[in-house]
């Protein structure tokens, strides 16, 4: 016995409430696996934002707010590192590399980020991915700089343009170095992660537009000349740490938060990435509850909509036991009659999920940086399927239990 | 499922008590009926008599408290609820009074549908006209006025008359041995009324079914070899009328 056929053609004369059944659990599977991507994407992207460094060392403060400021670009250092503990630690026996960072400093809402040459040969995001340029160079000049994708974008910026530095990190700064304009000399690619945003210049660029400068005033008589020679930083923000190895990591980290010099914070950034997860994980799952909850709600319609007609059926039961159906068949053609819903609502919401995804995603990665790429549902979204389809079939049996009770009353003539 | 020697008893019911709850008072109260096999039986009774209970017993759709029932060779006080429903489906054809058709079949639909529940009904449709499509359509084209319709369409726009000429061909395809109608003529009007009996005659005469006919109206008890009251065949049914 064919039961899907018969199910099919009962759904189909009862077109209106099937619809409506099919686009409620359509929208309840664009959530629940739309947040699920989202997630996903947020969290790797997130995690891919660093790679390949062992430590980051800034003042003593939070580790999520080195993390924040140092990676994200996101809040301010409540202190500097000076110069001499740098080169300290930089010199220890075990440290590979290194690459200052100093902040503090934003061109047009994109924060300025002084660092050294090795930055762009040794920073690593992702699968241990280092910066590429799309065109032009790395720094050579004091005032060249190397801007990110994304600022190349937004702000239509090309090779050998002059990008005027504000003092401060405010997007709209009053207080500019317009005494000394730096040229693009180079644009990296597209990253996905804070690097997109940020414009890169040297050390001695950040020193060299502070000349003249009395912490964020701007001195009025004195003009000293800039020079290679008085350009050596006193402090920087913070730094990136590479190791010979790992095993040496936690011996190292303890070595510079008791370093005796000054206080400092050395960090790693995947344990600081956790954390600073696990404090978003709150929306995350709120997200997820309240798209189960949309699951559940799409459910129990559906349940209404199959209880509510049961009652107009009892004839249409009578004749399929009279022509030899027997209570299994009957419970199986209201099961069947549901879990076909769901099939169907889940086949349309991935499409529209996939067709929204590849209208939105260019949308998406601009305004969020999160890039979502179309790939097939992944063993969990498969399992939120599964789980969906099951769940369907519990909804089922209970209209299916009704059905039998009614046909055990009715037999094969419906007395009403 | 074993098939039964040829038994010349179609329908053996003895001492059968029934109630629809088991604190409600006997529907049928010492039931007897014997029906033979190419035998056309009519049984007359009123309304609250029992008739639509001793259908299901004989349709295995209930099964009585006490005594015994046989149908087609089958005890079905011993078998469990699925082999009941498969004997309904291998050997017996209803049609009753109205509302006999799934409306969101088609017509051809609606006939074939035995033939889904029966792999023997199927059998032996195919054995006969070469397809369950081709006996269908036979049988509509013989019960039906021709033409009239497409058999692909829905029942919706039959009247009563032509519903109850798709059940009687949905009845006897795949030649059950049984033919059960229940008032099967009590909402036509009285040319569609004879129209439909001589058609049921005439298919009975083709396939050679059994038929039991239950009625309060005795105007057609003359096409039939038996004549039973229901008030003979149940207890019970005295006490009700």
């Amino acid at each position: 016995m064919n039961l899907r056929l018969l199910a099919q053609k009962s759904l189909a004369s009862r077109r209106s409430t099937a619809i409506l059944t099919i686009v409620s659990i359509a929208v309840s599977v664009i959530l629940l696996l739309g947040v699920e991507k989202v997630r996903v994407n947020a969290k790797s992207s997130f995690a891919n934002t660093i790679s390949g460094t062992d430590l980051i060392v800034g003042a003593r403060s939070g580790s999520i707010q080195l993390l924040l400021y140092s990676v994200f670009r996101i809040g301010s250092a409540t202190n500097n590192i000076s110069w001499k503990s740098y080169q300290h630690i930089a010199q220890q026996k075990g440290v590979k590399w290194t690459i200052p960072i100093s902040l503090g400093d934003s061109h047009r809402g994109f924060r300025v980020m002084g660092t050294s040459r090795d930055y762009f040969s040794v920073y690593q995001y992702g699968e241990k991915r280092t910066l590429k340029f799309t065109s032009g160079k790395q720094f050579e000049a004091v005032f060249d700089a190397v801007i990110g994708s994304e600022v190349a974008k937004t702000l239509n910026y090309s090779i050998g343009d002059q990008v005027i530095i504000s003092h401060g990190t405010g997007s709209a700064s009053f207080t500019q170095h317009k005494d000394k304009p730096f040229v693009i000399s180079g644009i990296l690619e597209h990253t996905g992660t804070p690097v997109d945003r940020t414009v890169h210049v040297s050390l001695a660029g950040i020193e060299a537009m502070h000349v003249n400068w009395n912490g964020a005033v701007k001195k009025r008589k004195t003009s000293k000349v800039v020079t290679e020679s008085n350009l050596q930083p006193e402090s920087i923000t913070a730094f990136l740490v590479g190791l010979d190895s790992k095993i040496v990591s936690f011996k190292m980290q303890r070595y510079i938060n008791d370093y005796a010099g000054e206080p400092l914070l050395a960090i790693f950034p995947g344990i600081a990435l956790h954390e600073l997860w696990s404090l978003m994980s709150v929306a995350e799952k709120a997200l997820l509850i309240i798209s189960l909850f949309v699951v559940v709600a799409a459910l129990t319609g559906m349940l209404a909509v199959s209880l509510a007609g049961l009652n107009e059926r009892r004839r249409e039961v009578a004749i399929l036991r009279s022509v030899g159906a027997s209570h299994w068949h009957i419970m199986g053609l209201l099961i069947t009659e549901t879990v076909l819903l769901t099939m169907i609502g889940i086949i349309i919401g991935l499409i529209m999920l996939y067709s929204s995804i590849w209208v939105a995603q260019p949308l998406i990665e601009k305004n969020y940086g999160l890039f979502i790429p179309i790939t097939a549902p992944n063993v969990r979204e498969l399992g939120m399927i599964s789980v969906l389809l099951a769940a369907s079939f519990l909804v089922g049996l209970v209209p299916a239990y009704f059905a039998y009770k009614n046909s055990l009353a009715d037999g094969m003539s419906v007395r009403s | 499922m074993n098939e039964p020697v040829s038994k010349p008893t179609l329908i053996r019911l003895k001492k059968v008590d029934f109630a629809w709850h088991a604190q409600a008072k006997l529907t049928i109260k010492s039931g007897n009926l014997c029906v033979e096999e190419h035998e056309h039986v009519f049984i007359r009774g009123a309304s609250g008599s029992g008739k639509s209970t001793l259908l299901n017993i004989i349709g295995g759709i209930v099964t009585p408290q006490r005594g015994q029932v046989e149908i087609v060779g089958h005890d079905f006080c011993q078998l469990q609820a699925l082999q009941r429903d498969r004997v309904r489906a291998d050997h017996i054809g209803f049609i009753f009074q109205q509302f006999n058709l799934i409306p969101y079949l088609s017509i051809l639909e609606n006939v074939t549908l035995p033939c889904r529940f029966s792999k023997l009904r199927r059998d032996n449709a195919i054995e006969r006209s070469g397809s369950v499509i081709e006996e269908a359509m036979y049988l509509l084209n013989r019960l039906y006025t021709k033409g009239q319709f497409s058999f692909q369409r829905t029942t919706s726009e039959l009247s009563v008359g032509q519903q109850q000429r798709v059940a009687a061909a949905r009845a006897l395809i795949g030649q059950p041995q049984l033919i059960i109608a229940d008032e099967p003529t009590s909402s036509l009007d009285y040319d569609a009324r004879e129209a439909f009996m001589d058609l049921l005659f005439d298919e009975l005469k083709h396939s050679g079914s059994t038929l039991l006919y239950v009625s309060h109206d005795p105007t057609h008890q003359h096409l039939f070899n038996r004549v039973a009251d229901m008030s003979v065949i149940n207890q019970q049914a005295e006490v009700a009328l």
